[in-house]
């Protein structure tokens, strides 16, 4: 039974909320991205390949990627968030480097590491998306070689009804059950580098919902491109 | 390394110019956005040329000291994000991200900006408290006169939320803003060689000899100081930044209103 008949904010089943993407937004960075999404925005900068310490950390086969996810303080939609790692940004950092490794190439800088700071200045859910799809150009603004762009969207069901892109009223839906799947997808190959969930979905609607999530790339695929090209243009200039 | 550049920056500073063109005593061009985070419930971003710092409020509801239970509190955190500078790295706050924290504190304490008294809840028992973070997104020098500049920005934007029994519903904001009375603003200047500037590069900030931030009240009157730098300062070196400062701070005033 589908109870969730009308989305709270008015949007389509299938449709995102509007995303704005830039580069080049953080000067001293390597290479740097803002991915807004709705009211989620994310800020990701890359440096390196650099020196990495302490050295017994470094793979001499291939340079590392090393990704750090945090909320600003005032980023979350109720408390203050207090500043530091928690076990949530340390998982989500470690499934963000686990969504973007297979897309990047450093094995041309052995004994390195490439730094990718994302950072989250105001939250309604879907950050660990919005802050995969600025480092995923951020990464590319900084010239670093890779085999695709990644994209990520949180696909999911509530009362009944899949939907694409959860915002925090949809997430914290207390009328019925909610599951949210949040994954990252390589565009090119069609695979997921980035899949988890919360909450409880039959294997039916599991499998209809990635599909949805999947379509719904090309859109963030394409918002992604444009921001890097119109970045070219101004370097040419 | 460090010797050449600041051999470097005092011949530029000796003709009264600066790596961007400006000159000894200027400021660059400065930028203010208010309100641009809609989970704080006060914020601003300031950019001074390349310098960009968030300033966001957040309401708590706590207790009172004991030794003021009928007043609120104000407090100040800065995080200097790795994303912001290579030199900065990831871990608890460090003595930079401390200081610079500290002395925005200290001029938005010290000049009574906020009335806390009126941050009263229910003496002894229940009182607000104002938390101000300071986030660089970019660090090309001068933090401190851009943090403070964004801190009173967003203090000024911010708005009560509601109170419900105890709790916040963070929600829905009231219309009614913080007890402001007096707005400071802190200006800071170095001293490099024998030559004074304000609002430094970071290659500039690298290579002072001391630095001394001056927060004054709209009437002039000097709130809170700071020195910093490896080189102690002369009582004429104090007038003459002071002076500095006091003439400067008239110019970044009007990005209060």
């Amino acid at each position: 039974m589908i109870m969730y008949k009308k989305r709270l904010d008015g949007r389509k089943f299938d449709e995102l909320r509007p995303i704005t993407a830039k580069v080049g937004v953080i000067k001293n960075a390597d290479g740097s991205a803002y991915f807004k999404i709705g009211n989620t925005i994310a800020y990701a900068a890359v440096y390196g390949p650099r020196d990495l310490y302490p050295k017994f950390l470094q793979n001499p086969e291939k340079g590392i990627l090393r990704c750090n996810y945090n909320m600003m303080p005032f980023s979350g939609s109720g408390e203050r968030v207090r500043p530091g790692p928690s076990r949530r940004s340390k998982e989500i950092s470690y499934v963000t480097e686990a969504a973007l490794s297979p897309v990047v190439n450093l094995e041309d800088f052995p004994n390195t590491v490439v730094d990718v700071f994302i950072e989250l200045s105001q939250t309604d859910a879907g950050s660990r998306c919005a802050g995969i799809c600025a480092a995923s150009m951020a990464l590319a603004d900084a010239g670093i070689q890779m085999k695709d762009l990644v994209a990520a969207i949180s696909v999911g069901i509530v009362d009944g009804q899949i939907l694409l892109d959860l915002d925090y009223q949809e997430e914290a839906y207390d009328k019925g059950d909610v599951a949210d799947v949040p994954i990252a997808v390589i565009p090119s190959t069609g695979q997921l580098s980035l899949l988890q969930m919360d909450g409880q979905i039959s294997k039916k609607d599991l499998m209809k919902a990635l599909e949805m999530g999947k379509n719904a790339v090309n859109q963030i695929i394409e918002a992604q491109r444009k921001a890097l090209k119109a970045r070219l243009e101004v370097r040419e200039k | 390394m460090t010797e050449e550049v600041r051999r470097h920056v005092i011949n530029y500073l000796k003709h009264d110019l600066r790596y961007d063109g400006r000159k000894n005593l200027d400021y660059r061009p400065i930028s203010v956005e208010v309100g641009l985070i809609k989970t704080a419930e006060g914020s601003a971003k300031v950019k001074m040329g390349d310098t960009e710092v968030i300033a966001g409020v957040k309401f708590e509801v706590g207790k009172p000291y004991p030794d003021i239970p009928e007043e609120g509190t104000m407090m100040v955190n800065a995080e200097l994000l790795p994303m912001s500078n290579p030199l900065f790295e990831s871990g608890p706050p460090g003595i930079q991200a401390i200081e610079l924290a500290r002395v925005v504190d200290r001029g938005i304490r010290e000049s009574k900006a906020i009335d806390t008294k009126k941050l009263c809840i229910k003496p002894g028992e229940q009182v607000w408290t104002v938390v101000v973070d300071l986030i660089p997104l970019n660090d090309d020098g001068n933090l401190f006169d851009a943090a403070a500049l964004a801190a009173m920005i967003a203090i000024k934007n911010a708005k009560f939320p509601k109170l419900e029994g105890e709790k916040i519903d963070y929600k829905h904001l009231t219309d009614k803003g913080l007890p402001i009375i007096s707005e400071p603003i802190s200006i800071t200047v170095l001293k490099i060689g024998e030559h004074f500037i304000v609002d430094p590069l970071g290659t500039e900030e690298s290579v002072l000899d001391s630095r001394l931030t001056v927060a004054t009240k709209d009437d002039g009157t000097i709130c809170a100081l700071q020195k910093g730098g490896s080189q102690p300062l002369s009582l004429e070196d104090v007038e003459k930044m002071i002076d500095i400062a006091t003439t400067k701070s008239k110019e970044l005033r009007k990005y209060l209103r």
